[in-house]
């Protein structure tokens, strides 16, 4: 099998750079070779730099932004750009707006996501392996194709005004991956445990809300995670359904920025470009190995 | 036992929730859309039926073509720049920094979970010329290259599109391969390596194709999400200049909303669908055969 070059031909594009480094790795030496901390100084130049840059730029006025090198530090700190984008630019409205939508439509997701997943892979019926792929059919639909039917519904229903629309399709479509992924968090507990508790009289309803959902606590943090920073950060299906001004999303409300503020104040377009870049960073510090995680076990079967 | 876990019942309460919401907002507006492919005007005008007229402008629209070539030419770029980009970076992790490599992954993964509206405007800012020269123009002013005007021409928007989304993922996709490279049993590596084989020939021969089969899931995933890209491109082009830097996505958003033609629209989302699925199919079908191979 190592000698089987013929499939991974299609790939050797992959290996040309390695190629160059290939003759230092056979001399192996004690610490880090030279060119491996270069590559991470790079690394964290190109990662760091321009997030930096986007701080330091919050904090300039508009003379000192047009006036000086891009490079230079602000010649007085600005602080007020936040007061301005959070008040005048409406960022305060865009994220309650955000939280608004985003927060019951986790809670939605989340807990029929899991019933789902309990009865598709805990119960055993006929016909629940056709459900589970109709349900990963799902994820290969693009957003677009659903866009002009809900479109029309929420215009009919009269739901157009409100937050409803977009509390609804984030559901549905998140719908898909939270199945699967509690699907496959259940099928590693043992389906004994709620037999077991079924026979001291629990009832399986009740197995699945007292017994299972501590079980997969751990679980429901990881793809809660994930489908929070789909969803918080969405644009399509938040640009489709907010026609109205006030009921912008924090994507929408940022892209809509440079226009509703007038393109020249930059201070305050970089203040709200911050908030939104640091309010996910506190977050993904605190809970990266998680995000990480979830990220990736939910892309294995994207 | 099996009537406990096969109460029909509570199979309903429990499934059926989440079967009715998906059916509402998925499955039945998928065949819907389909149904307005055949038809012309939009929810505010009212829709007539126009037979095939929508599909036999599909297939003459200019602006179709482009934006389908667009699409094209922008997903195989972006994939073959992510999954490199990962895979160079997961090798890193895992021979050259190994276990101290978690910062680092940290660090490069970040950007995975900004919103892809704040980076396409800070990109926007980092490249532009006027009113204030951003930091890529200054940097190459001060080895001597005049400023380039990125958002002028197509071609250079076209790349900085595509570095934008490879800063933007390549930590991702570092972090999936890397979880393949990592289930690579060292006694096989170390025995490759006592057998001769190191550096480009150990990864060639023995670390690719080890990794194959979750370097195929990353093709998968990355062209599926390429094929959909929307958010990025709004934010830093918005599809210009012109409409140069248009995919399908946007074509069919720009149709639909900004000219209310919806039934047109669908047909638009439609052949994404389609695109979609068969551009999956073929990849997956490669990669199936590649592993019976084995």
């Amino acid at each position: 099998m190592a000698l089987d070059t013929t499939h991974p031909a299609t790939a050797t594009g992959t290996s040309e750079p390695p190629a160059a480094r290939a003759p230092r790795r056979t001399s192996r030496p004690g610490g880090t070779r030279l060119w491996v901390k270069i590559v991470i100084a790079l690394l964290l130049i190109v990662e760091i730099y321009p997030l930096i840059w986007m701080f330091l730029t919050s904090l300039k006025s508009n003379s000192d932004y047009l006036n000086h090198s891009t490079w230079s530090l602000p010649t007085h700190w600005e602080w007020g750009n936040y007061a301005d984008a959070w008040t005048t630019g409406n960022i305060g409205l865009y994220v309650k707006n955000s939280v608004l939508a985003v927060v019951p439509a986790l809670a939605l997701m989340l807990l029929l996501g899991t019933a789902a997943g309990f009865a598709l892979q805990v119960m055993v019926w006929k016909g629940r392996n056709l459900t589970l792929l109709v349900f990963l059919a799902g994820m290969m639909v693009p957003p677009q194709m659903i866009l002009l039917p809900l479109f029309t519904v929420y215009f009919q229903t009269g739901l157009s005004g409100t937050l409803w629309p977009l509390i609804l399709t984030y559901t549905g479509t998140g719908l898909p991956l939270t199945v699967f992924m509690m699907a496959t968090y259940y099928r590693s507990v043992p389906r004994e445990l709620f037999e077991a508790a079924t026979i001291d009289g629990a009832g399986i309803l009740r197995a699945f809300w007292t017994i299972s959902l501590p079980l997969v606590r751990n679980a429901l943090l990881t793809v809660g995670l994930v489908q929070f920073f789909f969803i918080w950060n969405d644009l399509l299906i938040a640009l489709t359904f907010t026609n109205n001004q006030d009921l912008r999303t924090i994507q929408v409300g940022l892209l809509n920025f440079t226009g509703d503020f007038g393109a020249t104040q930059y201070g305050p377009l970089f203040a709200a470009i911050c908030i939104n870049v640091f309010g996910t960073l506190v977050i993904y510090l605190f809970l990266n190995q998680k995000v990480m995680k979830g990220l990736t076990s939910g892309a294995v079967k994207g | 036992m099996h009537r406990v876990l096969g109460d029909r019942r509570a199979v309903l309460i429990l499934l059926g929730p989440a079967l009715l919401v998906y059916s509402l907002i998925m499955l039945v507006p998928t065949l819907w859309s389909l149904g307005y492919s055949f038809t012309k005007g939009n929810t505010i005008d009212g829709f007539t039926g126009n037979g095939l007229d929508n599909f036999h402008r599909l297939f003459t629209d200019p602006d179709v073509r482009h934006a389908l070539w667009f699409t094209a030419k922008y997903a195989v770029t972006v994939t073959v720049g992510q999954v490199v980009a990962g895979y160079l970076l997961a090798l890193l992790y895992v021979f050259f920094l190994k276990k101290a490599s978690a910062l680092i992954r940290t660090l490069v993964f970040f950007p995975v979970v900004l919103p892809t509206v704040a980076v396409g405007l800070l990109f926007k800012n980092l490249f532009q010329v006027g009113p204030q020269t951003g930091p890529v123009n200054s940097l190459l002013n001060a080895v001597g290259i005049e400023s380039i005007d990125f958002f002028g021409s197509s071609g250079h928007a076209f790349w900085v599109l595509i570095v934008m989304d490879i800063w933007r993922s390549m930590g991702f996709y570092a972090v999936l391969l890397f979880a393949g490279l990592v289930d690579i049993p060292d006694e096989v590596l170390e025995s490759a390596r006592l057998d001769g084989a190191s550096g480009l020939r150990l990864i060639r021969h023995i670390v690719l194709p080890m990794s194959f089969p979750v370097l195929m899931s990353s093709l998968i995933f990355s062209i599926n999400g390429t094929l959909k890209a929307f958010d990025s491109i709004i934010a830093l082009t918005n599809g210009g200049p012109g409409n140069s830097t248009s995919p399908l996505t946007l074509y069919m958003f720009q149709t639909s909303f900004t000219y209310s033609d919806y039934g047109y629209g669908s047909t638009i989302a439609l052949l994404l669908t389609v695109v979609c699925l068969m551009v999956t199919l073929v990849v997956f079908r490669a990669s199936r055969r590649d592993l019976t191979k084995d």
